[in-house]
């Protein structure tokens, strides 16, 4: 019996002692957990306040689990037995309650922090958002700036300590457009358009990806997102508009052709009203259909 | 088979048949829900207005109706054990809900003729599959008006027979009243928003 | 003639063919192994066309168990990929056959094992726990059972003939629309989960009749054991939930054979409708599998500790409760939708409030073992493992619960961690505790300890070292459904630790196996001679083992809680009055009326459209065909009953 409990906590401590070492030894970095900017810095937060709540729980119940196990066993004559007590109202009203604060505490922590964190909420700054435009395509990020007239494919960079606003659609099945360090995801769909706000504190580099799996090159759906001062992205933006093939119609519908691990590239913006083009396609019916009917 | 326990049969199934009831009742709720968030995506194809004509429905309707009001007289005739009004009265449920069929078919296939298919926009899809599902339990329905009258001919009013019926019934004016749904929210709302 | 099916579909890569081989040459050797013993008769007369529900539910665990070798399979195939393809290395697998596995991991887990272990068990228990001798519905039960056969043929057929959908288990659209996924793959996942899920509406059904209507005289509602009520509270759930799973499947079967556009990206359609009707099904649908597995650990804490549940009222009104709000919390699959502060904000509050009766019910259990007897058995052993894991997995629920944290974790590692900890440590661990109690009384003998208690030691290491690296990796931005990812990102080593958990729990499987095989040898040792060898308190330990398939020569009455447990301690025997009872007769139409739907199902997969008329009609006509025949019970008369409970005394 006893060398059975030794051989369940040695495997569990075991346990506890290879993750660690693979975290320590690997270089792994815990994205979630070491937020680069406000976003998933305040999440992060979330996560361990309710971790703390939880251990008000959690605690007890292992606790009970084995002294009660242990004390109780049908080989211990000495411990008490009463075979006809099935209830106690103090007990029961205790184990009512608890868990309801907790749980009203937590409810106040979900309805504000839903608010205060809705990814299509503007992030306050005394600096100027910049706008970009996400479109997940068979299997690629594409990035549009709208206001520096380039674009990007599976690379995003965007200057420090400056409000970024995402508007995601999709030109491909689902995806969800994701960049841990910097906070949560959204879905990318197409016909319509959704919003994520975020923000880097620093500069660094990031990675992101697809989190919705949208066919066979899905693996391949991750990109770079690169955080920089304002001046060497505002170089970059120049290098990116003189060097980069132009994108038009033509160059975006064979960009949209079904291709796995594409490689990062970069494109001057020929057609302005280009994401909005890529929506309006699934709203609305070619121009020639309309009057079929009528 | 003694009383007590062909009571209990009864009970149970009659229980049974409404819990079975109540999950169709689940699945045209997720029917007309669908319709209700699809009804405006016409996607530049043609929207209820344009398609739909009260006055055939409201005979369809008409129809419906009759034919479950002469069913419920079939039952009390069952009860009566008059086996030939109730084959009579069934003939007549069955006959009235042929034409109620046969009056969807045509409207669904003139919509079809005219390109408005189920294939031209979500707004259709949805259209022709709620109501579509509605005639398929009403086709279902009339197959089992036939196997009830050849039972009743052939056996006669056993008691096993009423409670088949009975289900019957139950499951006609179930149909009738998710028609009243279909009438209201499908083609009176339609022709009005 | 055979729409599109050609010799192509049977042509795939070698390690599918592999596959392929190896399931043509199980069921070839099944049935050598038949026509050599001669017991095809044996097996359609006792077996295929019984409507005891004992039997029912047994031949429902045996294909569960099947089933679950081969998810696991697909899940050992996921972890080595998972644990090889970094960097240069690709792993063994292409994307395409990896999304195929996951798919069919996920599909045939849920609709093949655990629900197929749920309505096995319920079969098993629920009649002989209320004090009935059958279900409400015996022929229904058994169309229901061949249903979910026929779908757990069709799932299976997918290996061989042509290929499964490479959209993840639930198959979101646009992605599972025919723009995106042409071949037959979404259509075999679309058929297999309909049949087999009208068979579940059905069962059900059967069983909300069969609680409500058929137990025995004196059982009111608060005298019902705990099993019972739970399966009460879940059948009421499968009732509201599946007909949405069929009404969602067949849109999108109707989207993607006949043009129209419910969930299709143009022309209207509205991917989201499927995500949300989806999980209108999906969400109860987990509360339909972990609610029996409460309700199995309430039974066995209570007989193994010798007490009275501790709470009787609260763990009732508990699970009540959990019924009612699984309604509620759908929304929280898809927070990441962007619908807005104030709905993320509501079902996020909604899903937190259900840990509050989850956690009361634990309590309530930890309780029923203070000042009891424990006896460390082997269901005791899978209770705390149950409880220890799914701690874990109520704790990282709520972190989910909460929309901001949501959007960090969701479609992560993370999340897969989660579940499988709600579902393996909540659900497995109960079915497999059940399985162990409820053994003795189908088959009439235990199960070999030593063996289940490894088996059940190995489940539980295995599956932390399987789950906790996942939940790391997550948090690392791993999201699930990779079959590649870079070798920079330092993974590789959590993925080969839970690799390592899966191989552990392998063992366990292997353990559990050789369980069986040595009970099964060592048979006439563990023999139970008593009908209640748990010294248990509820009324399936009042009759014979293996109950006789009328279960109960004279109809118990019931006057507590806990009634055999009384009924044995108050020493008042008295004299049998025998009646005459009914039972129903074999029918091997529910086998027929499957196999055709089966082929109707067949039929629209590969567009042979010939078939699908002649199938349809044939069902209608076998429906009509049993439903017309009155003749389906035979009588066992009073006399009689009295001999074969003498006999029963006797031996």
């Amino acid at each position: 019996m006893r060398r059975k409990y030794e051989l369940i906590i040695s495997a569990v401590l075991a346990l506890v002692v290879i993750l660690a070492a693979l975290l320590y030894f690997s270089n792994a970095n815990i994205d979630v957990l070491n937020p680069q900017g406000f976003i998933a810095d305040k999440q992060r937060d979330l996560i361990v306040i309710s971790v703390l709540l939880m251990l008000i729980v959690i605690i007890p119940v292992y606790i009970m689990l084995f002294t009660f196990g242990w004390k109780y066993r049908a080989t211990n004559k000495k411990a008490k037995y009463t075979p006809n007590a099935d209830s106690s109202v103090l007990a029961e009203t205790i184990w009512w309650v608890v868990p309801i604060i907790i749980i009203s505490i937590l409810s106040v922590m979900i309805w504000t922090s839903s608010h205060d964190l809705d990814p299509s909420r503007p992030l306050s700054s005394d600096k100027k958002p910049i706008n970009i435009q996400v479109v997940a395509l068979q299997w690629k990020w594409l990035f549009i700036y709208p206001d520096q007239k380039i674009a990007t494919v599976n690379y995003v960079r965007f200057p420090e300590k400056t409000p970024i606003k995402f508007d995601i659609t999709s030109d491909a099945p689902m995806n969800s457009f994701w960049i841990p360090s910097l906070g949560g995801q959204i879905y990318a769909m197409s016909g319509m358009s959704t919003q994520l706000n975020l923000i880097a504190s620093q500069t660094g580099s990031y990675r992101g990806s697809s989190a919705n799996i949208s066919g066979k090159g899905f693996s391949g759906m991750k990109f770079t997102a690169r955080s920089t001062a304002q001046s060497d992205f505002d170089s970059w933006t120049k290098r990116v508009k003189s060097t980069g093939k132009p994108l038009s119609d033509g160059t975006y519908r064979a960009l949209a052709q079904p291709s796995k691990n594409d490689p990062v590239s970069y494109y001057r913006l020929a057609d302005n009203n280009l994401y909005d083009k890529v929506i309006l396609k699934y709203v609305a019916p070619p121009s020639g259909m309309e009057g079929m009917d009528h | 088979m003694s009383q007590e326990l062909a009571k209990q049969a009864d009970d149970k199934t009659l229980f049974g048949f409404w819990v079975y009831i109540l999950t169709d009742c689940v699945v045209f709720a997720c029917l007309f829900a669908t319709f209700a968030v699809l009804r405006f995506n016409t996607f530049g194809g043609p929207g209820a207005e344009e398609l739909f004509s009260l006055p055939f429905v409201f005979v369809e309707t008409m129809l419906l109706l009759t034919s479950s009001f002469v069913c419920g007289l079939a039952i009390l005739a069952a009860r009566a054990k008059n086996k030939k009004q109730t084959l009579i009265l069934l003939a007549v449920t069955f006959v009235l809900g042929l034409a109620f069929v046969g009056m969807e078919i045509s409207e669904f296939s003139n919509l079809v003729h005219e390109g408005n298919s189920w294939q031209r926009s979500a707004f259709l899809s949805s259209f022709f599959t709620l109501v579509g599902t509605h005639g398929l339990h009403i086709t279902v329905g009339l197959v089992w008006i036939l196997t009830m009258g050849w039972l009743i001919y052939r056996r006669g009013l056993e008691r096993n027979i009423i409670r088949k019926l009975l289900l019957f019934s139950l499951f006609w004016h179930f149909l009738d009243i998710v028609w009243i749904f279909i009438f209201t929210i499908v083609y009176l709302l339609g022709a009005t928003l | 003639m055979f729409g599109r099916l050609t010799v192509e579909a049977l042509i795939h890569d070698p390690i599918v063919t592999g596959a392929q081989v190896t399931m043509v040459l199980g069921a070839l050797f099944v049935i050598g192994l038949l026509f050599y013993t001669k017991r095809w008769k044996w097996l359609w007369k006792e077996w295929l066309t019984s409507l005891d529900p004992k039997k029912i539910g047994v031949m429902y665990i045996i294909v569960a168990l099947i089933m679950l070798i081969r998810g696991f399979a697909d899940a050992g195939m996921m972890r080595l990929q998972q644990a090889l393809a970094a960097g240069d290395a690709h792993g063994f697998l292409t994307s395409d056959h990896f999304q195929q596995i996951f798919t069919a991991h996920g599909t045939i887990m849920i609709f093949f094992v655990a629900m197929g272990l749920m309505f096995g068990l319920i079969n098993l228990v629920i009649p002989l726990q209320i004090g009935s001798r059958d279900v409400a519905f015996p022929f229904l039960n058994s169309v229901s059972f061949w249903l979910f056969v026929a779908g757990m043929i069709l799932v299976n057929l997918s290996l061989v003939l042509g290929e499964m959908a490479a959209t993840g288990w639930l198959a979101y659209p646009p992605l599972s629309e025919l723009a995106y996924s042409p071949g037959v793959g979404v259509d075999y996942w679309i058929w297999s989960i309909q049949i087999a899920g009208i068979g579940s509406l059905l069962s059900g059904v059967n069983f909300l009749v069969t609680i409500i209507k058929m137990r025995a005289p004196g059982m009111t509602l608060m005298k019902m054991p705990l099993f019972t009520w739970s399966v009460l509270n879940a059948m009421l759930l499968v009732i509201f939930a599946f007909p949405i799973l069929t009404v969602t499947l067949a849109l999108l079967a109707l989207d993607r054979t006949m043009g129209m556009h419910f969930f299709t990206s143009t022309a209207g359609g509205n991917p989201m409708m499927y995500i949300n009707l989806i999980w209108a099904w999906g969400h109860p649908e987990v509360y339909i599998l972990v609610l029996p597995a409460f309700g199995i650990f309430s039974e066995v804490v209570s007989t193994f500790t010798g007490k009275r549940l501790f709470g009787y009222k609260s763990m009732v009104f508990a699970l009540c409760a959990i019924a009612v709000l699984s309604y509620l919390v759908w929304l929280h699959h898809f927070f990441t939708m962007g619908a807005g502060g104030n709905v993320n904000a509501f079902f996020g509050i909604m899903t937190a409030v259900i840990a509050v009766p989850t956690g009361v019910k634990v309590f309530n259990w930890l309780f029923t073992m203070r000042r009891g007897r424990i006896h460390f058995t082997s269901p005791m052993i899978w209770f705390f493992g149950f409880v220890t894991t799914f701690t874990i997995g109520g704790a990282t629920g709520v972190l989910l619960s909460v929309p901001a944290i949501d959007f960090q974790v969701h479609n992560s590692l993370f999340l897969v961690a989660h579940f499988h900890n709600m579902i393996i440590g909540g659900v497995v661990f109960g079915y497999f505790a059940g399985l162990t109690y409820w053994f003795p009384k189908i088959f009439g003998f235990k199960l070999n300890e030593r063996l289940g208690k490894y088996g059940a030691y190995s489940w539980i290491i295995g599956f932390l070292f399987a789950f906790i690296p996942l939940y790391i990796l997550g948090l690392m931005g791993a999201t699930r459904r990779l079959d590649h990812y870079d070798a920079s990102i330092g993974w590789q080593g959590l993925f080969v630790v839970a690799g390592i958990g899966v191989m552990i729990i392998g063992v366990g499987v292997l353990f559990q196996v050789l369980q069986l095989v040595v009970s099964i040898r060592d048979r006439k040792k563990n023999i139970d001679t008593t009908g209640d060898p748990w010294d248990g308190r509820t009324l399936e330990w009042s009759t014979a083992s293996p109950a006789p398939h009328y279960n109960f020569t004279i109809t118990p009455e019931i006057t507590s809680r806990d009634a055999w447990w009384e009924q044995k301690h108050s020493k008042v025997t008295e004299t049998p009055k025998y009646r005459d009872i009914y039972m129903p007769k074999n029918s091997g139409m529910g086998l027929f009326i499957a196999a055709f739907s089966f082929l109707g199902s067949f039929a629209v997969i590969w567009h042979i459209w010939w078939l699908v008329p002649i199938s349809v009609l044939a069902v209608i006509a076998l429906v009509i065909y049993r439903t017309t025949n009155d003749d389906s019970e035979y009588r066992i008369s009073a006399a009689k009953l009295a001999k074969l409970e003498e006999r029963e005394v006797g031996t």
